[in-house]
């Protein structure tokens, strides 16, 4: 009797990149749900029309670049990039606007560099950083949570922070703003919940692995704890850091993408760590109140040299 | 801006270049690479056919005018792109294709002798740079298969024309292990 | 995910790796089953080494059990006849590997063994002795790598290894044999490790078992405590794949690695199969070369999956029609040489049972996942988490892609073991393992080359150096020549 032959091993587990790309997607509901709550419908707005786009820009590059669409549009990686980008920016932006930072994104962020798998920086921080430095209005302004969807938009605690300190009044005289929770900054903090939330479902399925979220976390806090006992009136202390601004989204969705990452494990603790301390350095001292995406795209240039000094030793090697 | 400004900045800045230049100057002179194990080391990547198509007598003089600066990293057709490659990534160059000028990169092929046309001239024997060929005047000549570079330099000495190039037999199976294209 | 973590004691015993679904219960639940011999044995004469042995016998030799048909040389051991007959043929046959040559022998049903077999007093034998011994006995490894174990053996005698690590890991899905032959062979194992702790010259011996096989355990330790040998010993060791990997074995053994390049002899250890222990001491016993071993054919595809007890050389259909043949519903996909991750996909099941060959799968399309269309590396790096020799996967396959060298060797592709771990959980479906088998291949070809081209250097440098001289010594009689009928002349004038 005569059978097909391959090549060993002869089976594998079954996981694909729809599956993988699946989970995170869904590890985002929480998010999605509490800025709606916060927010009111904007965000679902958002999210649909950054997806839409995204595909449509896929489809468009894969036309340019001749190649098959069919499998690489299934893989919904690209609805990853989509819904990151919806959610990182302000629920009150402009839909077109959004629309023209995923089409950059998608395009540029990612195709122009060889689509899947060859990006060297994270595709949705492209799209961020694009619209940030292009819109800083539009970008900046977020609205006061709370349920009168129709409210006023103000300053977010990062903000405030940022010029609270600049104008001379101390940590905790700008702590007992409006713009602050009890964490953090109000609203954000639950978004930072949530964000942790559908991180940890994501470590405990195994589709992230912890060395780049503990890192980045750890290389935020503690610079800011250090940074809050030596001068507690200059400097924000570490729960705040942690809890405001795009910390824990960052953490373990943005930064965990593992196209621009770095390859082993010891390198992602760098990398990790190299992201933490440089948002932190960012939202103490720089020009833009918050530095997740400016970290990520800063750490992504430094992949290669991470991949370079962080091979691991090999079984029987000195 | 006033004078009283910018004479400090300009100053500043002339004065850093200088600096700076020097520094760069000094460490160029002491930091230069051995130029001998360069020679050594480009001779390592070359075929050693010694065809001469790259117009120079042999590889070594080859290797000695790439790291003089005399002659590019495309002159190699035995070596193939995989060597024009690597010469160019040695010297930190942008690699450039073969250069058809200098020859046609072929698969790897031996000479073959007709051992019954050959008159025995013993033309042959001192054209190949790698003694493959054995024989004697009047005696029959063949190529020793394992030797033989193909390099081609013994065609034009024989008078009788019996010696064919044939694809070398371990090229099947390099083929079968080309890398693939997906 | 599949991935293993884990520790025994304070030190992880493998790093990465992976727990996978056993498969192993059915051929389990009965014992094991004599086949009878052939009615045709096809001998290969690449049992599994990868080196032919030279076949002694031409057509027409009439053939007993035992009568030694083809003699060993390198890597391959001598090989013997397991029914008795007349040689039909020596010709190229599909094997495991392809196709080899393979004497083809035609039984006469009588089973005659060759006369003057007899058992060996292998305990008044001196180490040197012994080994010359063993060495008729064409054993060779079981495990898979059938190499000649009385050359292996010599070896480690001659590096004075101070541990004999009898390998019972069997950490391969599916695969079962092993713990078949120590639940019922226990003894002849013990026996065997005896034997080979006097032929090498070890001082002591540990059997080496996965937690997964109580049974297996029981068995050993009361053939243990009946021998009563106090250099053997056994360790268990957690049930991951792939820990019954040679290196990985010792490094979780003795914790120390085999450095890279060099055999275990270089740490102290030598490595048998207990399958090959058996065979050792069915040698000793009986005097009966290597002519059967334990086979597992199990699989969905498969009515009734058992351990079989094989002659070598019986073809794999025998075996599948002796477990029941192959089942309809569902039918039979594909029909693997091995286990599910390092097995060989045979082509025929003409192919016949060699020393090396320890399983058949007779697999289902629902028993071997398969996979799915390819995408490109998203470097997630889960092959780099479960890669247990800690290479970097995602980097050798970009390397070998673009047929970067000096890539390849600084990410360690000699070291890859092949064990499929890294294709087994891409979510790309990426043939990670055929690509560095290739990889493997092509450096290989490209080392010959270089090889090649300085010798070719050399020849070079000779020919120009003799022909310097020949000018030089032309140049020289020349001057000669003329200086002489200066002087003549000078005279004559």
């Amino acid at each position: 009797m005569e059978f097909p032959t391959s090549a060993s091993p002869q089976t594998i587990a079954g996981y694909t990149v729809p599956r993988v790309m699946f989970q995170v997607l869904l590890a985002l509901a929480p998010v999605l749900a509490v800025q709606v709550y916060l927010y009111g419908p904007g965000p679902l707005w958002l999210v649909a029309v950054a997806c839409l786009t995204a595909l449509a820009s896929e489809a468009l590059a894969l036309a340019l670049r001749r190649r098959p669409s069919q499998a690489a549009l299934r893989d919904g990686s690209v609805l990853v990039t989509a819904v990151l980008l919806a959610l990182a920016v302000p629920p009150l932006l402009p839909w077109w606007l959004l629309a023209f930072g995923t089409a950059f994104a998608v395009l540029i962020g990612k195709h122009a560099y060889g689509g899947l798998g060859q990006n060297p920086f994270n595709p949705a921080m492209v799209g961020y950083a694009v619209l940030l430095v292009s819109f800083p209005l539009e970008m900046t302004r977020w609205p006061v949570p709370g349920p009168e969807w129709d409210a006023l938009t103000g300053a977010t605690a990062l903000d405030a922070l940022r010029t609270g300190l600049r104008q001379g009044y101390t940590m905790q005289e700008v702590r007992a703003g409006a713009e602050f929770g009890r964490l953090g900054a109000a609203g954000s903090e639950w978004v930072n919940l949530a964000a942790l939330a559908g991180g940890a479902y994501l470590l405990g399925r195994r589709i992230i692995r912890w060395q780049i979220p503990v890192a980045m976390l750890a290389g935020l806090a503690v610079p800011a704890a250090l940074a809050h006992g030596l001068d507690p009136g200059a400097h924000a202390g570490a729960t705040f850091h942690l809890a405001s601004g795009a910390t824990m989204l960052g953490a373990f969705f943005i930064a965990t993408d593992p196209v621009s990452a770095a390859t082993s494990d010891r390198g992602r603790l760098l990398y990790g760590a190299g992201i933490g301390l440089v948002t932190w350095i960012i939202r103490s001292w720089g020009g833009y109140p918050d530095g997740v995406a400016f970290a990520v795209l800063l750490m992504n240039l430094a992949v290669p040299l991470l991949d370079r000094v962080t091979v691991p030793r090999i079984h029987g090697h000195p | 801006m006033n004078a009283a400004t910018l004479l400090p900045a300009v100053g500043v800045a002339a004065g850093l270049a200088v600096v700076l230049g020097a520094a760069l100057g000094w460490l160029a002179t002491r930091l230069r690479a051995d130029p001998d194990s360069l020679v050594e080391r480009l001779d390592a990547l070359l075929p050693q056919t010694q065809c001469g198509q790259c117009r120079y007598p042999g590889c070594r003089p080859y290797a000695v005018a790439i790291a003089s600066g005399e002659a590019g990293t495309d002159r190699c057709p035995p070596g193939g792109e995989a060597t024009a490659r690597a010469l160019a990534t040695l010297l930190g160059r942008e690699p450039r294709p073969v250069d058809p000028r200098y020859g046609e990169t072929r698969p790897p092929q031996v000479a073959v002798i007709d051992e019954a046309r050959c008159i025995g001239c013993a033309l042959c024997l001192p054209a190949c740079p790698v003694d493959a060929i054995v024989g004697a005047p009047r005696f029959v000549h063949t190529v020793i298969e394992a030797q033989c570079t193909g390099c081609e330099l013994c065609l034009p000495p024989c008078p009788v024309d019996c010696i064919a190039l044939l694809p070398s037999p371990g090229e099947a199976y390099r083929a079968c292990t080309a890398p693939a294209s997906a | 995910m599949h991935r293993a973590g884990f520790r025994m004691s304070a030190r992880p015993v493998l790093r990465g790796g992976l727990r996978l679904e056993s498969h192993k219960a059915r051929p389990l639940e009965h014992s094991v089953q004599l086949l009878p011999a052939p009615s045709i044995a096809v001998l290969a004469l690449d049992q599994g080494s990868g080196e032919e042995a030279r076949a002694v016998v031409t057509p027409g030799t009439r053939v007993r059990v035992g009568t030694r048909v083809a003699a060993g040389i390198g890597a391959a051991a001598d090989l013997h006849s397991p029914v008795s007959g007349e040689v039909r043929a020596v010709e190229l046959r599909p094997t495991a590997s392809g196709q080899g040559t393979c004497i083809v022998v035609a039984s006469d049903g009588r089973d005659e063994r060759e006369p003057g077999l007899a058992p060996l007093n292998w305990s008044t034998l001196d180490g040197a002795a012994l080994l010359e011994a063993l060495a008729g006995g064409g054993l060779a490894g079981f495990g898979g790598a059938a190499f000649p174990t009385a050359a292996k053996l010599a070896l480690a005698r001659v590096a004075g290894v101070e541990l004999l690590l009898l390998n019972g890991a069997e950490c391969e899905p599916w695969i079962c044999c092993d713990d078949a032959l120590l639940r019922e062979r226990a003894s002849d194992v013990v026996l065997g490790t005896r034997v080979m702790l006097a032929a090498c010259g070890a001082r002591r011996a540990t059997i080496a078992l996965e937690d997964d096989k109580p049974e297996a355990r029981a068995a050993l330790e009361a053939a243990l405590a009946a021998a009563g040998d106090a250099r053997l010993a056994i360790v268990v060791l957690p049930a991951v794949f792939p820990l019954g990997a040679e290196g990985l074995l010792i490094a979780a053994v003795i914790g120390r690695e085999v450095p890279t390049g060099a055999l275990p002899p270089e740490v102290g250890v030598v490595c048998q199969n207990v399958g090959t222990a058996a065979a050792v001491a069915r040698y000793v016993s009986a005097g009966m070369p290597a002519l059967t071993r334990l086979v597992t054919v199990t699989g969905s595809g498969v009515r009734r999956p058992a351990n079989l007890e094989a002659r070598i050389g019986t073809p794999v259909a025998e075996l599948v029609a002796a477990c029941g043949g192959y089942g309809d519903t569902p039918p039979a996909a594909r029909l693997i040489a091995g286990g599910s991750l390092t097995g060989r996909a045979l082509a025929t099941d003409a192919v016949p049972v060699t020393k090396g060959l320890n399983c058949v799968l007779v697999a289902t399309a629902a028993d071997l996942p398969w996979r799915e269309a390819q995408v490109p590396c998203i470097r997630c790096g889960d092959c780099a988490a479960v890669c247990p020799v800690a290479l970097l996967p995602q980097q050798l396959h970009r390397a070998a892609r673009a047929d970067d060298l000096a890539g390849l060797a600084r990410f360690g592709l000699t070291d890859c073991i092949e064990c499929g771990c890294c294709d087994y959980v891409c979510p790309s479906a990426i043939p990670l393992t055929a690509g560095f088998r290739a990889a493997r291949e092509r450096q290989q070809l490209h080392e010959a080359e270089r090889r090649r081209a300085v010798e070719t250097k050399a020849r070079y440098e000779r020919h120009r150096r003799r022909q310097g001289e020949e000018a030089e010594a032309e140049r020289r009689a020349f001057e000669a020549a003329r200086r002489r009928a200066q002087s003549d002349g000078a005279g004559r004038a």
